[in-house]
């Protein structure tokens, strides 16, 4: 056998034989994760130290989200030889995830035993931190970890916001928007960040996003405050507007301005970038979408054209809807797919494999071949990561596979299958955001 | 540089912080080999500005990296990558004498690091930057908790780290000026269950004019020692200046304090023994014509003790000492001989046997207030002696590069020392409880 496994299956025969009795009352086990305070997509290192060699511990993570729900995550560890474990090198043996993962304590969190079904967390007021708190137990646990003392435990917070980001409600023009700017005079280049079909305006990325450099407007599009009052839909001179706001806002650079488009969003913006004669972003990202959609239609039409297929939307066994059967196979009608042949800037695909909610790969595939048949496929980058479902969020966010689900548009509530598996899911967050603030950076800030 | 066209890109990592944490300050989207002035400034508690800056050329590739690239010059030069911190210094204006200390330790301290274009030395505040970034510095880590400790007419502020405990614990012993409490609360950000301990202006002082007798020093070790968050056998102390005074005189004739480590910064062990509080002043006060005075009426303090007496009734036997004792020395420290007397502590515990307990960290150019890292370094300030009672301007010496050097490294050396003694030492592998069948 080699050296690795023979001493592997050494420890693991000590833990099974030997009989460690720790006396904490002699014994300071001493618990640090490293920054204590951070963003949300930074890392950090969680060590263990003092504790005897060879014995069993569970590291367990927790936070109790804003509507009060408690999430948790736990992994299994033997201390080394020198008395410690450190998260960012030593293997888990088990729990929420395996094997070596820096960041799993974050995003394997899952709603504790006994939540309701179907949640997803998610930071609205992202002028506070997100708290968790890290501790270490004695032995393999998992469960009943609050009801004991840990031998240790530090409290970790995880901002949105850095210092000197500006938050700015927006209402101006019937908008219903946030600006987040970063830090500094400016000006900056700025991105309008469109969310998907469950509406509401969700800050939290463009929050993020202005921490890292870019002017951010969350726009709330299919729950804005004039669609609540008139009962209409707004249509395309509503993203036109919010556009020529950024464009004329002094502390942004006019013509370094971008779009971002998750789910839903993606359509608004691939529409936005292949036929509007006014919004002309710099470059766009389009996160788990389609192109899909009647073009020339109005918002609603565009609900009601996905509403006509949803016979065609799957239940699997668990009674989760698959929601991507309603849109496949890709239409090969022109009328009914964006011409993306006519965009003109870089344009970022980001793609789940296992998306279920959007036939997202077969899209960004038809799109590629549209692209090359226009002969503008140079402009286009796409991100294809196996095993990853819908919801790509920003780093380290726990991995949603299935939650509730009220679209806007169909006004149905079910469980959406979002799909994915969690360890594949996290490392798509983490590559994606990664590449995306890289290709954001490049268009933005370096190009001339 | 047109920059209606151009964003330039500021970034520090991290923005949020411990203060003894470093960060990364990069510039990028400049055109190379332009010529950049990269700034820093603080508005402190008391209302004034401090500010240091540094002047680089961008690379290449359109950047400068603080951590990489040589300041030509500014507040600092060369490759510095926490310069623009420890080189801060009161903006042009300023009342002199000033020295920075965050009283209020539960909000951070706000730093903003700009850029400017060209190499300029004034006037930051009058144009727009480039661009800048708000960086946040925090002596408490999230979950620290702060609590006053008024019991047994003890006047003290406790901090515990995050978490149950039971924690290891230090006793802060600052010096012969009003309590701070910063240091005791990084402590504890790092581990240690922390007691900065006001022991020269306490209500019981003001009350009855009366200096504190040993006896307060054993009642508070005896609160750490009772306090169901502390292990009682794992409790040190620390002294800064005068502080190291008690410290010593504990160590060496208490037989109620017996800390497990101690260390001593910028301190001497010269002071009468068998002697209350207010004798001790009274023997400092009795040297104070030695005190020189140099060109800039800065007061040189240290003149009053030296020569290091051969009178052992004047000085701790630290023969007598039976812990790990680190002693923490300046070179240059213009206000107490801690080099001299450090010299003649190692010669004392050498003759009585005990030197293997000693160890000393000397740092040359280095002045007496050794404070966490990246503090500015305050070569002379106003300073009201607790002994005295004259406010005077008091020299502590120090260069400021070496001096900067100085608490980054005996920060981390001090920090390694606690831990090896309050953590690591006490832990006893239970090796007779180990059943293994093999």
């Amino acid at each position: 056998m080699a050296f690795n496994v023979k001493m592997m299956v050494m420890k693991r025969w000590l833990c099974t034989y030997v009989q460690v009795s720790m006396d904490v009352k002699h014994c300071a086990v001493k618990l640090s994760v490293h920054p204590c305070r951070g963003l949300v997509d930074e890392k950090f290192v969680v060590v263990v130290q003092n504790v005897p060699p060879g014995i069993q511990l569970t590291v367990h993570a927790f936070h109790r989200c804003e509507d009060g729900h408690g999430w948790e995550a736990f992994a299994h560890y033997v201390s080394d030889a020198s008395g410690s474990v450190n998260v960012s090198r030593d293997a888990s043996l088990g729990g929420t995830y395996s094997g070596v993962e820096q960041m799993g304590l974050l995003w394997s969190l899952r709603p504790v035993p006994g939540s309701k079904p179907g949640l997803r967390m998610r930071k609205m007021n992202v002028q506070t931190p997100m708290e968790f708190t890290i501790s270490v137990h004695q032995g393999f646990r998992s469960e009943g970890f609050l009801d004991q003392v840990p031998l240790a435990s530090q409290v970790v917070e995880r901002w949105y916001m850095a210092p000197g980001v500006r938050r700015i409600p927006i209402t101006q023009d019937d908008l219903s928007a946030t600006l987040f700017l970063p830090s500094g005079p400016g000006p900056f280049p700025a991105i309008l960040d469109l969310w998907g079909g469950s509406g509401q305006l969700v800050e939290y990325r463009a929050a993020l996003l202005a921490s890292h450099g870019f002017a951010s407007l969350a726009l709330d599009y299919l729950t804005p405050k004039i669609t609540q009052e008139t009962g209409k839909m707004v249509d395309d001179s509503y993203f036109e507007k919010a556009f020529g706001f950024l464009q004329q806002y002094p502390q942004v650079l006019t013509g370094r301005i971008a779009m971002l488009g998750l789910s839903f969003g993606c359509s608004v913006t691939l529409r936005i970038a292949a036929y509007s004669l006014v919004v002309k972003p710099t470059c766009a990202v389009c996160i788990s979408g389609s192109h899909v959609q009647p073009i020339g239609a109005k918002q609603e039409d565009i609900f009601a054209f996905y509403d006509q297929y949803s016979d065609k939307i799957q239940v699997n066994e668990k009674n989760q809807a698959v929601m991507k059967m309603m849109l496949l196979p890709i239409t090969s009608d022109p009328t009914l797919k964006v011409d993306v042949g006519r965009v003109q800037c870089p344009l970022l695909l980001v793609v789940g494999e296992d998306d279920q909610n959007w036939p997202v790969l077969e899209s960004a595939q038809d799109m590629k071949e549209m692209m090359e048949r226009a002969g503008n496929s140079h402009l286009l980058t796409i991100l294809s990561y196996p095993d990853a479902g819908h919801l790509i969020e920003p780093p380290y966010a726990p991995h949603t596979q299935v939650s509730s689900f009220r679209s806007i548009g169909t006004r149905h509530k079910v469980t959406a299958l979002w799909g994915g598996r969690s360890v594949a899911h996290a490392y798509a967050q983490e590559d994606s955001w990664k590449k995306m603030l890289a290709f954001f950076r490049h268009n933005l800030y370096a190009a001339p | 540089m047109d920059v209606k066209h151009r964003a330039v890109k500021l970034s520090v990592h991290p923005s949020r912080g411990l203060v003894d944490d470093k960060f990364v300050i990069v510039v990028q989207s400049v055109p190379p080999g332009v010529q950049l002035t990269v700034h820093a400034f603080h508005r402190c508690e008391g209302g004034h500005g401090w500010e240091a800056f540094a002047h680089y050329v961008s690379d290449a590739g359109g950047s400068v990296n603080v951590s990489q690239h040589a300041s030509m010059g500014g507040t600092y030069s060369g490759v510095e990558q926490m310069g623009l911190l420890w080189s801060l210094r009161p903006v042009p204006g300023s009342k002199p004498g000033l020295r920075l200390k965050k009283m209020n330790v539960q909000t951070p301290m706000e730093f903003t690091i700009s850029v400017h274009l060209g190499y300029r030395t004034e006037g930051f505040m009058d144009q727009v930057a480039l661009a800048s970034q708000v960086v946040e510095r925090w002596y408490m880590a999230p979950g620290v908790r702060r609590i006053p400790v008024t019991k047994d007419k003890l006047s003290a502020t406790l901090f515990l780290p995050s978490g149950p405990g039971p924690f290891p614990a230090i006793l802060d012993l600052w010096g012969a000026s009003q309590l701070v409490e910063y240091r005791a609360a990084l402590l504890a950000s790092r581990g240690f269950a922390s007691l900065a301990l006001d022991y020269l202006t306490p209500k019981i002082t003001q009350d009855t004019s009366n200096t504190m007798e040993n006896s307060y020093f054993e009642k508070a070790f005896g609160f750490l020692q009772q306090h169901p968050q502390v292990l009682a056998n794992c409790i040190a102390m620390l002294g800064l200046s005068f502080g190291c005074s008690i410290t010593l005189r504990m160590l060496a004739y208490s037989d109620v304090v017996k800390p497990t480590c101690a260390v001593c910064i910028s301190g001497t062990h010269v002071q009468p023994i068998i002697a209350k509080q207010e004798d001790i002043f009274s023997f400092y006060k009795q040297y104070s014509d030695k005190i020189q005075v140099n060109e800039k009426n800065q007061k040189i303090m240290k003149m009053m003790l030296l020569p290091i007496t051969s009178d052992p009734t004047l000085k701790v036997d630290v023969g007598r000492v039976q812990c790990p004792l680190l002693l923490v020395v300046g070179e240059d420290d213009q206000n107490l001989p801690s080099s001299e007397s450090a010299v003649d502590m190692k010669e004392m515990m050498e003759r009585a046997g005990n030197s293997h307990l000693l160890t000393i960290l000397s740092f040359p150019d280095t002045g007496h207030l050794i404070e966490p890292p990246y503090s500015p370094h305050t070569e002379a300030s106003s300073f009201r002696s607790i002994i005295t009672q004259q406010k005077t301007t008091a020299l502590w010496g120090g260069q400021c590069v070496a001096h900067a050097y100085a608490q980054e490294d005996s920060w981390k050396k001090m920090l390694a020392f606690f831990h090896h003694h309050l953590y690591a030492a006490h832990y006893s592998p239970p090796a007779s409880r180990l059943t293994a069948k093999f």
